[in-house]
């Protein structure tokens, strides 16, 4: 039923009631949720409102304690994070975490790995087959280099690079999955407003538009939120409390009340009243 | 563990920044000054030596030098002096070391390997030609290296485990019992069993002496006639201990290769000890009655390896049937030996094992594994299958384990249990650790040395201190392979403080020990506590 459902409304996600608690702590409370295509949806709120645990459950790091997780019609509930990703789901980290000893190259290719067939056998033999596969990741991994424009930084070991260009070289390995759904946790943490406005660029016009991809983001900057935002879903202590182009969130009350506050609110009533 | 760690290599940049700090003349003086000094202490030990390290210290302070005409000629004119007045066996060794010290860089990579290989397959001919080391006494003999080569691939598998995918394995040794033992099962009178030749009586109540119940015979060479027993053709059963090893390796690996770290460890350190354990009581199966292993007393005679006596006429006696009872061909003044034959055959498994080590290691799956060896948080995210990868790492260093033991026990002829006790784990752990985890040609010299001090240079080293150091009319009396263990724990010891990345280390992984690596497991599952 699911399947149908998803396959009509374009839905690339859905989660339905989608829970998670830690021992007595609710970090995440019935979270239903839709990812349409093509679309960037962004996911914020105020801290330890449960946004990276719901990334987690997407991406199958946690199980989820109830709920049901469906991505492309197919349940994925609780599947381990290397099937997640497979069936086409990439992420970046909150924290960068790239294979900081390997090039930046190599950290690209890794994340080719799920599309790649080589086994141990006709490794050690290496086969015309393996070769091919081999040359032809290795041509694919520098064009992602080339379009997150770290071309030139191909051979670098990917800790030597600025925090700004590690950022891009995680979103280059998540792209590498060749995914439908890209997670982007807070990708622009860290970043200055140059950065960050270059970011948003990049992720509404080449991620989105050129490459069709859909994007899921947790993101703090309200400027690359608003800017490139198609929908804004809001969470606070696990739940979700607005859902909406990002106009309507902005006004929204219980948004404000999260994020500043009743007092906030009443002042802010007080004065459109005045 | 891991603040004291740091600390120490702290200290030891501390040091390394101070020394680069100095001027450069002032380093230069300190260095030949050592080199003096050194020079001088070894004078008392061995005269040759002494000028060895003299003539090898000018030859590096010479290449050092900016002008560039006359420095071939000063680094010839030297190593031609070293060769008219010194032994020839070292001249020799030391116009190789200058040879591959001219050959550039980029094409070192593959000259030393390859010296090194020529002179490991000729190094029968040459053994007892070799001069005396001070010290460390005699070149170690033919036999000594089959063993030492037999353990390099022990430890480059093992490496393939610790050093490509991290994955700390105390209990190796188990790899290494199993392809002993299944070397054993097969090649051996073992399971022959006993029935009495007179039809349809048991073997209690039999009145003549009993023969063999059970005869397998497949391709084996040097069979005792009537023997009875499983006899597989010793190339196959190389083949087939690796395998059954690798088997064995995924078997132990899917229960305990979701554990991470320290905890992996305790469990593989069980393993190891519960395998010998099973080797040892394993002349009474459980208490079926069945006799598996022998027990205590081990399993020998194995067949011996050999090409056959077809193969080997065909080739003019150039393949040997049986290696055991081979060679009478006199080579290059050198009466070819049994030991000879498998010292040569073991170069060839220790090149296979190089080599599909090196091909594994550059391959798609050899990235994952250090993928996961970095960060495997990450790596699953990367859409690797945790499991099944870190489970081929296991089995793969289980394959080349199994291999090894199998040519050990065909080696020696026999198998006991005595031989597979943690402290072996250990050693081969050192030998990995000594040489530079991850990187395969420290791995494999960390082992070569290692190896060798266990078979003969503790006995060596003894037998000189004991014939040459006195104080007065006191002669010490010590005997070094007692304290076999205490040595190898010093020499870990000083190479975690100074060296913690071996002596010719993975760049990667030196970058690793030197800064920590990114893999805080579950940094999630504490960031989401900390955001609740």
């Amino acid at each position: 039923m699911t399947e149908t459902a998803a396959a009509t409304d374009g839905n690339l996600l859905v989660a339905e009631g989608v829970r998670k608690e830690f021992g007595g702590l609710v970090a995440v409370n019935d979270v239903s949720f839709t990812v349409p295509r093509r679309r960037v949806i962004s996911l914020i709120g105020p801290n330890g409102a449960g946004k990276t645990t719901f990334f987690n459950m997407l991406t199958g790091v946690y199980k989820p304690t109830a709920g049901s997780i469906s991505f492309l019609g197919e349940d994925v509930t609780g599947k381990p994070p290397h099937a997640i990703t497979a069936r086409g789901i990439g992420r970046t980290f909150q924290n960068i975490r790239l294979f900081q000893n390997m090039t930046a190259l190599e950290n690209v290719m890794v994340g080719m790995h799920a599309r790649m067939h080589a086994n141990l056998f006709n490794s050690i033999l290496r086969t015309p087959f393996v070769k091919r596969e081999e040359a032809s990741a290795r041509a694919r991994a520098l064009e992602l280099l080339q379009e997150v424009g770290l071309r030139r930084k191909a051979q670098e070991a990917a800790k030597n690079l600025p925090y700004g260009e590690q950022r891009k070289l995680e979103v280059a390995r998540a792209l590498a999955t060749e995914p439908q759904l890209l997670l982007l946790d807070e990708p622009t943490a860290g970043m200055n407003p140059q950065e960050s406005a270059e970011f948003t660029q990049f992720v509404a016009h080449h991620l989105r538009d050129e490459r069709q991809l859909t994007v899921l983001m947790i993101e703090h900057d309200m400027r690359v939120v608003m800017g490139v935002s198609d929908r804004v879903s809001v969470l606070d202590y696990g739940e979700k409390i607005a859902e909406g182009s990002p106009k309507e969130v902005q006004k929204n009350e219980r948004v404000i009340e999260a994020y500043l506050g009743k007092a906030a609110v009443e002042d802010m009533k007080r004065q459109g009243l005045s | 563990m891991t603040e004291s760690q740091i600390e120490t290599v702290g200290f030891r940049n501390q040091m390394r920044a101070r020394w680069r700090a100095m001027p450069r003349e002032q380093r230069a003086g300190v260095s030949i000054a050592a080199t003096i000094v050194a020079a001088a202490l070894l004078f008392f030990v061995d005269h040759a030596l002494a000028y060895a390290a003299l003539t090898l210290s000018a030859l590096y302070w010479i290449h050092r030098l900016p002008l560039l005409p006359w420095r071939l000629g000063a680094q010839a004119a030297l190593v031609l002096a070293f060769v008219i007045a010194g032994p020839r066996s070292l001249a020799v060794l030391l116009a190789i070391a200058f040879a591959v010290f001219w050959i550039p860089e980029r094409r070192r990579v593959w000259a030393l390997p390859v010296v090194a290989i020529v002179a490991a397959i000729f190094y029968p001919f040459f053994e007892d030609k070799m001069f005396t080391i001070p010290v460390f006494g005699v070149w170690p003999d033919v036999a000594t290296g089959v063993v030492m080569i037999i353990f390099v691939m022990m430890a480059v598998g093992l490496n393939i485990v610790v050093g490509y995918a991290g994955l700390l394995d105390l209990g190796y040794v188990a790899f290494y019992a199993t392809g002993a033992y299944t070397a054993a099962f097969f090649a051996s009178q073992q399971f022959a069993g006993q029935k009495c030749p007179t039809k349809g009586v048991s073997i209690d109540n039999c009145t003549v002496a009993a023969v063999p119940k059970h005869n397998f015979d497949f391709g084996a060479v040097g069979l005792v006639p009537g023997g009875g027993g499983i006899h597989i053709s010793g190339w196959l059963l190389l083949l087939m201990a690796g395998v059954v090893t690798a088997i064995f390796g995924i078997v132990i690996g899917l229960p305990t290769l979701r554990l991470r770290g320290d905890y992996l460890a305790i469990v593989t350190l069980g393993f190891g000890e519960i395998l010998p354990q099973i080797a040892r009581n394993g002349d009474n199966f459980f208490g079926t009655g069945v006799n598996l292993t022998n027990g205590p007393n081990g399993i020998t005679p194995l067949d011996s390896i050999g090409f056959g006596n077809s193969l080997s006429s065909w080739t003019g006696g150039f393949l040997p049937s049986n290696f055991l009872t081979c060679c009478k061909a006199n080579h290059l003044g050198h009466q070819i030996q049994s030991t000879d034959v498998f010292f040569w055959v073991a170069i060839v498994l220790l090149l296979i094992t190089v080599f599909c080590s090196l091909r594994l290691q550059y391959s798609r799956l050899g990235r994952a594994w250090i993928a996961i060896r970095e960060d495997e948080t990450a790596a699953a995210a990367m859409g690797i299958p945790l499991m099944r990868t870190k489970t081929w790492a296991y089995a793969s260093g289980a394959f080349f384990g199994g291999v090894a033991g199998a040519y050990y026990a065909i080696f020696r002829s026999a198998t006991f249990p005595g031989d597979f006790f943690f402290n072996i784990s250990v050693f081969i752990l050192c030998m990995v650790i000594l040489g530079g985890m991850g990187n395969i040609w420290g791995v494999i010299v960390g082992a070569a040395f290692l190896a060798y001090l266990n078979q003969e240079g503790l006995a060596n080293t003894g037998a000189w201190i004991n014939s040459n150091i006195h104080f007065g009319s006191w002669h010490p009396n010590i005997e070094p392979p007692l304290y076999a263990s205490g040595i190898y724990g010093v020499i870990i010891l000083v190479v975690m403080l100074f060296r913690p990345e071996g002596l010719i280390p993975s760049r990667r992984r030196a970058a690793e020990l030197h800064e920590g690596v990114h893999d805080e497991p579950l940094y999630d599952a504490t960031h989401a506590g900390a955001e609740a």
